[in-house]
């Protein structure tokens, strides 16, 4: 899977205003619903799914990055979008880092394997040491979208 | 480096010990396969041991100790890994984690959360 398979590239954003978990959250949700990649309706409920996800135990799987994510029945493929935070965020994350780059996914509850080849794109892509500080250092949507471009085309694609 | 070869290491006291890699065969039974939250479960579970310890696929192998790397996997349910591990603790890690597949990561089918 490619993150042009999942990624809305209206909803990526370089500088998430927010300073918290459940702000980014929210704000990474709220930039899928400006996409109309989910319904104004479902954002809290979402929010909420969410954060009872991460209530589970972080979605921050260490070098700065997290996936937040969950399953809801009001999409029926699976949907995403990527946001960077440049002062970082306190995830308690199992480095204890605080997370610059946000990975959000919201898939139907019937599709587990797109999640895990989601999941799978974004860690195999996120082993590359330059391609994590690139993201980071970006400094308009277009650099994120053109990073994921470039992974897209001349990553190793399973 | 063949990871089945007994490799010579110094210990904590400077003397050497034969080090040899043990493996079983383990299979993701719980539906929604080997997620973000399995993997944190087994990357904490491998850390607990001085082994090193793999997890390999048909194509690739993953150091057990870093989530990221198991996501790689992309292990769906039914999905059967060989675990290598590589230490003084090996057999005891081996147990640990195989009791982790066989628990289905403590998940129920019906849980929504991933």
């Amino acid at each position: 899977m490619k993150f042009s398979d999942f990624v809305a590239n209206d909803a990526v954003r370089s500088h998430v205003h927010a300073a918290t978990k459940e702000g980014v959250i929210r704000e990474m949700a709220q930039s899928l619903v400006d996409a109309g990649k989910i319904a104004p309706g479902d954002l809290e409920g979402i929010v909420k799914a969410i954060m009872k996800r991460e209530d589970l135990g972080s979605t921050g799987i260490g070098r700065g990055v997290a996936v937040p994510h969950t399953k809801h029945p009001s999409v029926n493929k699976l949907v995403g979008t990527v946001a960077v935070s440049q002062q970082g965020i306190d995830f308690q994350s199992l480095d204890g880092e605080p997370v610059q780059l946000f990975f959000l996914l919201v898939s139907p509850p019937d599709r587990p394997g797109d999640h895990l080849r989601a999941l799978e794109n974004i860690s195999r892509q996120l082993r590359d040491d330059s391609f994590c500080r690139l993201l980071k250092a970006a400094k308009e949507p277009v650099d994120i979208q053109h990073l994921l471009e470039e992974a897209d085309s001349h990553g190793v694609v399973s | 480096m063949n990871a089945r070869s007994p490799e010579s290491v110094r210990d904590a006291a400077g003397g050497l010990q034969q080090e040899e890699t043990i493996s079983r065969e383990v299979v993701v039974v719980n539906a929604a396969g080997l997620h973000a939250r399995p993997a944190d479960l087994l990357a904490r579970e491998a850390r607990k041991w001085q082994s090193r310890i793999a997890f390999v696929n048909d194509s690739q192998r993953a150091d057990g100790k870093s989530i990221l790397e198991l996501l790689t996997l992309a292990a769906e349910a039914g999905t059967r890994l060989v675990v290598e591990a590589t230490g003084p603790d090996a057999r005891e890690a081996l147990d640990a984690i195989g009791s982790l597949f066989e628990s289905r990561f403590n998940e129920h089918e019906n849980d929504q959360e991933s």
